[in-house]
């Protein structure tokens, strides 16, 4: 999960990392408030979680509190690359001299981290990289040792760093470090990152993105969730702890298993082609224990989404064997009653197939329909969601 | 022949005593999987029994090897736990350790894998090979199961198979249930696995049996990629290859904590066309994709 700006900075604050003050409004009213509170100049930066912000006019310098409100009013609602600004930070005005850049991130195709550092900052670092490579450091690092002292005077040393700012990057890169480990991090960028007239290095602006698979030993950050930037069924699907994703088209898709689910998607638009081009509307892995209440669950956040025209069920029985997710089918259409109003198609393959079908075909409800194979499920469901 | 897995393979079960554990056990043991034992450091000394085996509960890894003659793993642990399995595997010098866990953080797996680099042997060869994290595990049809794979879907072939995802691994043993399979491998969609497609295409060109590979990705990261380029420059045996995602949006998590998109990087078009340009035939659909696979085994 990518962080708001105003999150990160937080974060960086309680791990030691020096930053400046911060506050995050909701109103231009709070943002007067958060300006006389920070006192002096400040800056209104919209909080959304795209690139590119400054030059959409989402960051403005605000020389009193009166100038905050009117420039958080401007930047409340604005809309930047499609992402609706719903707060802003208002943050302590910084006496830049020089501007550099530093990240740690895992990296994949190495299986390690990777941490990147420049004296050239506050530029975009993908067009740095690409255009001086030379400029940009990058220097990889175990996870089984971290970022310790010397690591750290390695990538201030490589970066190019002036002599009496070694300590200083060198101090802020190891608290950097605390918040990648400490919070499970995936990335953790500072850019830029400063040196102030007085010489004081400082985080001014921060990326991180934390593994939401190290929820069970980081209490905290069910809070940074953002509400406001989920889709209401997506929410819904979230309450029942199914692994759902709201895409724009008129095919509900249950699945079980991500590169089953995912390939059903591909293969409904496919066969969407020649049907009036309908696409599928949903990504929802139901997983390996496809039970009545959670198929009911599935069925029941699918069915809400007024996009949707006909529901494709594709499911290869495994461990959990089609007779099981047959009589979940069963079950969970009898627990939605009227609620399900819209056509079925379901193709079952795998452990105990026969039977899996025989329990549909007993129960011969009228919206469901059975496909023999993916294909022709999938030809079916994007038939019927174009009227047919 | 087959891969990393045969019937003389001696499993053990970490987690032998949870839910999971239990079910599996009971699947591998009827798949004809020798499993001789379980690892559970608060139930050492106990037993389980699945109809007529008793396997006995040892207290570590180190002991359970000693005492069976174990090489290889598989971990049904939570994944609060997982990373401390794994360690104590490596630590032990265990051949192969599978890591069935889904939900794992990502800093735990990095952590092991950095341990798992460091442990070679006198010819400088990583000791211990991991599969996984979230993954399926591995099947070598008829001999022993190492995994979450139904066993009857298919029997014994020519065929390897090597996949990102779970089901789609049993879609297209499925698919081409009449050729048969060497062995089939589940490698895991998460952000940092153990063994990879290379790995595993690599061990499929060595491997006399595999007369022909299937290699199946999905979207995120850039191990299609990589997978191209070695098979253009290493694997002589007919390649066929699937992705899935191509309808997944730029920032969405599709399941698979590694199947995202970011920015241009990641898609299923891009690793089509890296595959394609390394001469392997990619399918549309898994369908296509086993009809492509067909008509290049009947060459053969």
């Amino acid at each position: 999960m990518d962080l708001f700006e105003y999150q990160a900075r937080d974060l960086f604050e309680a791990h030691g990392v020096p930053v400046l003050a911060g506050i995050v409004a909701q109103t231009p009213e709070e943002a007067k408030a958060a300006a006389e509170k920070i006192g002096g100049v400040v800056v209104v930066k919209a909080q959304v979680k795209v690139g590119g912000r400054g030059k959409a006019g989402g960051v403005k310098v605000a020389k009193t509190p009166d100038e905050a409100f009117q420039y958080a009013s401007d930047i409340l609602g604005m809309d930047i690359k499609g992402h609706t600004v719903h707060k802003v930070m208002i943050a302590q005005g910084a006496d830049i001299a020089e501007e550099y850049y530093f990240a740690v991130l895992l990296d994949r195709s190495n299986r390690n981290y990777l941490a990147m550092c420049s004296v050239e900052g506050g530029m975009e670092i993908e067009q740095l990289a690409v255009e001086r490579p030379e400029a940009l450091a990058r220097i990889a690092v175990d996870p089984g040792t971290g970022i310790d002292q010397a690591k750290a005077e390695e990538i201030v040393d490589a970066a190019g760093f002036a002599p009496e700012l070694r300590e200083g990057v060198v101090h802020a890169i190891l608290k950097l470090w605390d918040v990648f480990v400490k919070e499970d991090a995936t990335l953790v960028e500072v850019n830029p990152l400063v040196k102030t007239g007085s010489g004081e290095i400082l985080a001014l602006d921060g990326k991180v993105t934390i593994d939401e698979n190290a929820g069970f030993r980081q209490a905290g950050h069910a809070a940074l969730e953002d509400s406001a930037e989920t889709d209401p069924l997506e929410a819904k699907a979230k309450e029942h702890d199914l692994n759902y994703v709201k895409l724009d088209g008129q095919v509900g898709i249950i699945g079980n298993g991500a590169g089953l689910v995912m390939s059903t998607l591909d293969v409904v638009a496919y066969a969407g082609e020649a049907h009036g081009g309908v696409l599928p509307a949903n990504f929802l892995d139901i997983g390996g224990g496809a039970s009545a209440e959670v198929m009911a669950a599935g069925l029941d956040v699918i069915l809400n989404d007024s996009q949707v025209k006909s529901v494709f069920v594709n499911v290869f029985g495994g461990i959990t064997a089609c007779d099981a997710v047959a009589n979940g089918i069963v079950k969970a259409l009898e627990m939605l009653g009227d609620e399900a109003n819209k056509p079925l198609v379901v193709r079952l393959d795998g452990n105990n197939v026969d039977e899996g079908r025989r329990i549909l075909a007993d129960a011969n409800h009228p919206l469901v329909t059975l496909a023999d194979t993916m294909d022709e499920g999938a030809d079916k469901a994007a038939a019927l969601a174009n009227g047919k | 022949m087959s891969i990393y897995l045969n019937k003389d393979s001696k499993v053990i079960v970490q987690g032998i005593t949870g839910g999971e554990g239990t079910k599996h056990t009971a699947l591998m043991l009827n798949a004809g999987t020798q499993v001789v034992g379980g690892v559970n450091a608060r139930k050492a000394g106990t037993t389980v029994t699945h109809g007529d085996v008793t396997l006995p509960v040892y207290g570590t890894v180190e002991e359970a090897m000693k005492e069976t003659g174990a090489d290889v793993s598989i971990v049904f642990v939570p994944p609060a736990f997982t990373k401390d399995a794994v360690v104590e595997a490596i630590e032990a010098g265990i051949g192969l350790v599978v890591v069935i866990t889904e939900g794992v953080p990502v800093q735990d797996s990095a952590a092991f894998w950095a341990l798992a680099q460091s442990k070679v042997d006198a010819d400088g060869q990583q000791v211990t090979r991991i599969i996984g994290p979230n993954c399926p595990g591995i099947i070598t049809p008829g001999e022993s199961l190492v995994g979450i794979t139904p066993a009857n879907i298919t029997g014994k072939g020519g065929v390897g198979l090597v996949s990102k995802s779970g089901t789609l691994t049993y879609q297209m043993m499925f698919e081409l249930r009449d050729l048969g399979f060497s062995t089939a491998i589940g490698i895991g969609g998460d952000p940092v696995i153990g063994t990879t497609h290379i790995d595993a295409l690599a061990a499929f060109e060595a491997d006399p049996e595999t007369k022909a590979i299937v290699m199946i990705g999905e979207i995120g990261g850039d191990a299609e990629e990589r997978a191209a380029e070695f098979i253009k420059a290493n694997v002589t045996k007919p390649v066929v290859g699937y992705v899935a995602g191509f309808t997944a949006p730029e920032g969405k998590t599709m399941g698979h904590a590694g199947a995202i998109v970011s920015g241009s990087a990641g898609t299923a078009q891009a690793k089509k066309e890296a595959l394609e340009a390394a001469g392997v035939k990619v399918g549309k659909t898994p369908s296509e994709t086993a009809k492509l696979l067909r008509e290049v085994y009947a060459t053969l």
